[in-house]
């Protein structure tokens, strides 16, 4: 290197297959890097499973009273509840909604400095590496689950083969929304320096507009509708959720895809802008 | 006994200042702890938006279940809910360092990271658990009141109990991630709702097994004036006290294993 800059000279990638053969190799370490902290996988797993249990009996009574006045829990069955909870305990772990706190943590120590030597963009070298680390998760952290919510109770299994392509869709969106989010929530370190904060709202926003803690469907229509349209909540667990359960026909599980995809381009976007402003800063300040 | 006051004060008020200096973080913290707290009532009102009752209780009456169990979480939390950052401590090797200081390490490892933070917690509980019970019609008699007073302090011990007996896990098993806190903060999951709404197996696991059962819902039926429709004696109500000594000293005893049991990460 012949001189050392804030921020390295980007590596120019000439044509799509260099940037796949780039995104393999990122993915493939985030890949492996997960699949090493085994012990943490399976304790997360136990974990995912215990809520499963307590969320599906709660669910389980929602369906039942409801059945019995003669209406349904918000359009699902007792099956699909069933589904919805135990798919959601697993997607957590998919899309990682908690725990992600790598930006932070180099931002707090100046490791972040050595990313930026790197010729390749930050956001897409820490979302090539997510991939690979959801496709991981997807082998462990949301297979055991639901076996283990299939095993227990009655589950309710998509009837359309087109749901499973569909589903899988919404989780690689869904995967990137969340994401741009957990960049965004990280990268406010670079001004605050102190993540707790901030990873406290995150946690409970996306607790609560993801559709983690109940269905976004139970709240009346007009707060379902602002979530879905002004937040990215919904699209981080709710739309993959709602696909897999079947809820509705295929052109709201199209339009719902639609939604994800609007949030992920548009997050994406926002973290580009947010990494060069603190990029600036991080110069300012001598770094 | 005076002098060791002493330290732990000033552990705890270098603490405080600690935490208060990053200023928007501190507040945002704050706000993150109500907001965890309404997070949790709001999944409670949005579930009964579907149906009038769950498991034979209405919401008014749940509410004051969960705002029982809550008082007592949230009073655990504030003095010993820091020790879940246990594996951690053992990572970083600070446990080392707290084991060869002259003080008990229990007390050393609560006094630095005590979660002042976590207050807010417990004034929302209280005030969510003050308007349930004029929200339920609850009058108040003596019976009540002893009951009222009793079952958030029996909460706190069991909870206390749970976080430092499952903390210990991190003396054997370092990546062990949530694990701790599954039981802990299903436990409080559990404890959320009358126990009815579960199914036989869990109800023997969680309440009567690891004894979530005691900390809200039986305390409750005294509150409330109903008997259990799970057809338990009236005297299972009162067994709460009895609940959190036998854990606290479970945990006592599981806490002193696990330290004489540590042999540090090697590295």
């Amino acid at each position: 290197m012949g001189f050392i800059t804030a921020t390295a000279d980007r590596l120019t990638i000439r044509n799509f297959t260099e940037m796949a053969s780039l995104i393999r190799t990122l993915g493939a370490s985030g890949f492996r890097r997960f699949a090493t902290y085994r012990q943490a996988t399976v304790a997360a797993t136990v974990t995912n499973s215990v809520f499963g249990l307590l969320r599906t009996y709660v669910m389980l009574a929602v369906s039942a009273a409801a059945t019995a006045v003669g209406a349904t829990a918000a359009g699902y069955t007792g099956p699909q509840l069933v589904l919805y909870v135990w798919a959601g305990q697993g997607l957590i772990g998919v899309v990682m909604l908690w725990g992600w706190t790598d930006l932070a943590d180099r931002v707090r120590s100046g490791d972040v400095v050595i990313d930026l030597l790197r010729p390749v963009d930050p956001v897409f070298a820490f979302l090539a590496a997510d991939f690979g680390r959801a496709a991981y998760a997807m082998l462990t952290r949301f297979a055991v689950p639901m076996v283990t919510g299939a095993l227990i109770f009655d589950m309710y299994l998509p009837h359309r083969p087109a749901t499973y392509p569909l589903f899988l869709v919404s989780v690689v969106l869904a995967t990137v929304v969340c994401f741009a989010c957990r960049f965004l929530a990280n990268a406010t370190c670079y001004w605050l320096l102190d993540y707790r904060g901030v990873g406290m709202a995150w946690a409970v926003f996306s607790g609560l507009c993801g559709g983690l803690f109940f269905p976004i469907r139970f709240l009346p229509d007009w707060a379902a509708a602002l979530l879905w349209f002004g937040t990215p909540g919904p699209s981080l667990l709710q739309a993959p959720l709602d696909v897999l359960t079947e809820r509705d026909g295929w052109p709201v599980q199209l339009g719902m895809l639609g939604v994800q995809a609007a949030w992920a381009v548009l997050l994406l976007w926002l973290c580009r802008v947010v990494q060069r402003r603190a990029e600036r800063k991080l110069v300012v300040q001598g770094g | 006994m005076a002098e060791r006051l002493r330290i732990y004060r000033e552990l705890v008020r270098a603490q405080v200042r600690g935490q208060a200096s990053y200023r928007l973080s501190f507040t945002l913290d704050l706000l993150g702890n109500l907001l965890f707290f309404g997070s949790d009532l709001l999944a409670v009102l949005v579930v009964f938006r579907q149906v009038p009752a769950l498991g034979g209780f209405t919401l008014r009456e749940t509410l004051v279940v969960f705002g029982l169990a809550a008082t007592g979480f949230a009073l655990s939390d504030l003095f010993v809910g820091n020790i879940e950052r246990m594996k951690t401590y053992v990572r970083t090797g600070l446990l080392d360092a707290v084991l060869i200081r002259p003080l008990g390490v229990l007390g050393q490892l609560l006094a630095l990271d005590v979660g002042v933070r976590r207050i807010g917690r417990v004034v929302y509980s209280v005030l969510l658990l003050v308007v349930a019970l004029r929200a339920a019609d609850v009058p108040l008699t003596p019976v009540r009141v002893l009951m009222l007073v009793l079952t958030p302090l029996c909460g706190a011990v069991f909870f206390g109990a749970f976080f430092i007996a499952t903390s210990t896990v991190a003396f054997w098993w370092v990546e062990s991630g949530e694990l701790s806190s599954s039981l802990t903060y299903g436990g409080r999951d559990f404890t959320a709702y009358p126990m009815p709404v579960y199914g036989t197996w869990l109800r023997r696991l969680f309440g009567f097994t690891l004894g979530f059962g005691f900390v809200a819902y039986y305390p409750s039926l005294v509150v409330l004036g109903r008997a259990d429709p799970l057809g338990g004696p009236a005297w299972l109500s009162w067994t709460g006290p009895a609940v959190a000594a036998l854990a606290a000293a479970a945990a006592w005893l599981i806490w002193r294993t696990g330290v004489r049991h540590y042999r540090s990460t090697g590295s």
